[in-house]
């Protein structure tokens, strides 16, 4: 059974189709990119898996559960952690707390506990601190940890915000233009992280990427997409020689 | 050592404050000045909450406080005294003294139950639409009071005056001072641990980033929610312990003014800090009654060196014109605030060795 089964997606803002018809089966383990040129509707693909935007037609199945009617929150509990295209950190709390929050989902006590500071207060907090420690380690922040993201530069905000996507423990991984704004060496890096990442935590990663250096060197399977429609899909190899993917990026020679 | 020593401090004054006024060293009307930085204090700070660490301009605090004020009055009325509209007691007028934190809590918990009005448009609405809501609200609880003419209509509502002296009679203290420093020591307490905990930053991720804060699995309704009951729910304490210390309430008294003056103390002090909403609000306070002096010495200095004809005096309603120069002036020169949304440890690296308050 796949992980994520996207059936029959359609998006209109008003008279505007974003997505029409768009499908998906994202098999657990893979590595998937989606490409396309600007304003093909990868981000809106993106915003509809993550529960932003209620569909106007079709079905987003995650691990056996409908996930068209939930809310980001409750998509994301079930395991599905994204990243933004323009970082988007809480820029005035530390590394630390961007990590510790973004679990909340599984914050495990209430308003009366934090107040009273129960048992199961300082249980919970105490696990969570593991955790984020032991991830920030494993993702080599361990140093930043007290820091503001916004004094990082900014190839460590983009790990920092993988981290804290990986914060959630998600089944599966959204990258939106993670190599975005990163020159040549972050982008190496960026590729070996993905790469660990996707070995490490054995899990599932659907990513929009420009960069076809790190598309071509992650993906197993990349399916390119303009107007909202599949134009082509198919392994690395196939991408790069097929004609429809090179007319939608460069255009048609035809007068 | 230090885990303890804030908490040392701050009941040792306590202490020295009762006793002090138990024994008259403190004259009345420095004993009310006091309760009112209490009762400002708790204003300030739980305001703070939503205006500070959530990043919405709530500006109707004092509807929430006139829920409380009224809730509280009405029900130690109706159990301790004797009473004009409702009649004899229902409890004996002793029993007060446990009566009344119950009585203060209950209020508390109708005033959160009243920041649902403005908790649940804030799911959908932000910023300024936000505002707007929240002075409807405020202007709603007032309406509503005033229209309500068994507890007085807008001639207001009186009575609490017995319900305290009852106390008195059993045990000889200075009880609102006792309940005044109690209240604002729990209300400092449950809001500083509350946005400590990972739980409660999720209100901060929500003000930095509602959009991420969604997306990383923050339940930002539930979170909102909180933020507005828990900020209203202090509101309602403060308002319970206003009405018992004045022993009159009137619903013109928690208007719009009222509600601007805990935006002038929350934004003086600096939004998101603590600290200085607790500082701002004792400086705020006191300020407003040096001004009482301070204005009729400037009047008759102006009459000296006759600048002002000798027919017109500067009345108190100046003050109503300085404070808000304070709040221009403040915005012009130091726009974050006076702790500029710190807290004191990080301000005042040397102050960590002596406190640690939790």
């Amino acid at each position: 059974m796949s992980l994520l089964s996207i059936d029959g997606l359609t998006q209109r803002f008003g008279g505007l189709q974003a997505v029409s018809d768009f499908n998906i089966e994202l098999e657990e383990g893979s590595l998937t990119s989606l490409i396309g040129p600007n304003g093909a509707g990868k981000t809106t693909i993106f915003n509809l898996i993550s529960g932003f935007y209620q569909p106007t037609e079709g079905v987003i199945t995650f691990d056996g559960t409908p996930t068209s009617n939930m809310k980001p929150h409750q998509v994301t509990s079930l395991g599905v952690a994204r990243t933004f295209q323009n970082i988007r950190l809480w820029h005035d709390m530390t590394v630390m707390d961007n990590i510790r929050i973004a679990q909340h989902y599984r914050m495990g006590y209430g308003v009366l506990d934090a107040i009273m500071r129960t048992k199961n207060y300082y249980l919970r907090e105490k696990e969570i601190e593991r955790i984020s420690t032991e991830l920030l380690e494993f993702m080599d922040l361990r140093e930043y940890a007290e820091e503001l993201p916004t004094n990082l530069p900014y190839g460590l905000q983009r790990r920092v915000e993988i981290a804290r996507a990986m914060s959630i423990q998600p089944k599966l991984l959204l990258l939106d233009e993670p190599a975005a704004g990163l020159n040549s060496s972050d982008v190496d890096g960026l590729i070996t992280l993905i790469k660990w990442i996707h070995d490490e935590f054995d899990i599932t990663i659907l990513m929009i990427e420009h960069q076809m250096k790190v598309v071509m060197s992650l993906c197993s399977w990349i399916k390119c997409i303009d107007f909202g429609t599949t134009i082509d899909e198919g392994p690395p190899e196939h991408i790069q020689s097929s004609e429809t993917v090179i007319k939608a990026y460069l255009g048609d020679d035809s007068i | 050592m230090q885990k303890y020593s804030f908490n040392f401090g701050i009941w040792g004054m306590a202490l020295i404050v009762i006793a002090l006024s138990q024994f008259g060293a403190l004259d009345l009307y420095i004993q009310s000045v006091i309760m009112f930085i209490g009762i400002n204090v708790i204003l300030s700070s739980s305001l703070n909450v939503v205006n500070g660490y959530m990043g919405e301009f709530s500006c109707g605090h004092a509807g929430f406080m006139c829920v409380g004020a009224y809730v509280s009055s009405i029900l130690s009325v109706i159990f301790f005294s004797q009473n004009a509209i409702f009649g004899a007691p229902i409890l004996p007028p002793e029993l007060a003294i446990i009566g009344f934190p119950i009585v203060v809590i209950i209020s508390g918990l109708v005033a959160g139950l009243t920041g649902l009005i403005v908790a649940i448009p804030s799911f959908k609405t932000r910023g300024d639409y936000l505002a707007i809501i929240t002075i409807a609200a405020n202007y709603m609880v007032i309406s509503a009071i005033e229209n309500v003419d068994v507890i007085g209509g807008s001639r207001g509502f009186m009575g609490m005056r017995k319900v305290v002296n009852a106390m008195t009679d059993v045990i000889d203290l200075p009880w609102m001072m006792i309940w005044v420093i109690l209240g604002t020591y729990m209300s400092i307490w449950m809001i500083r641990r509350f946005v400590s905990s990972t739980y409660g930053k999720g209100i901060m991720a929500v003000s930095q980033d509602e959009v991420a804060a969604e997306i990383m699995s923050v339940n930002t309704n539930k979170m909102k929610m909180a933020a507005f009951m828990l900020s209203s729910g202090l509101a309602g304490v403060a308002g319970a312990l206003f009405a018992h210390v004045l022993g009159y309430v009137n619903p013109q008294s928690f208007n719009i003014m009222k509600s601007t003056e805990c935006l002038v103390m929350v934004y003086l002090g600096g939004m998101g800090s603590m600290g200085g909403a607790v500082l701002s609000a004792i400086l705020f306070t006191v300020m407003l009654e040096l001004l009482r002096f301070i204005i009729p010495a400037i009047d008759t200095g102006l009459h000296i060196i006759n600048v002002l004809p000798d027919s017109y005096h500067l009345s108190q309603v100046w003050k109503w014109v300085l404070i808000p120069l304070t709040l221009i002036l403040l915005m012009q020169f130091r726009p974050e605030g006076l702790m500029g949304n710190k807290e004191l440890p990080k301000l005042f690296p040397g102050l960590k060795k002596f406190y640690k308050f939790k």
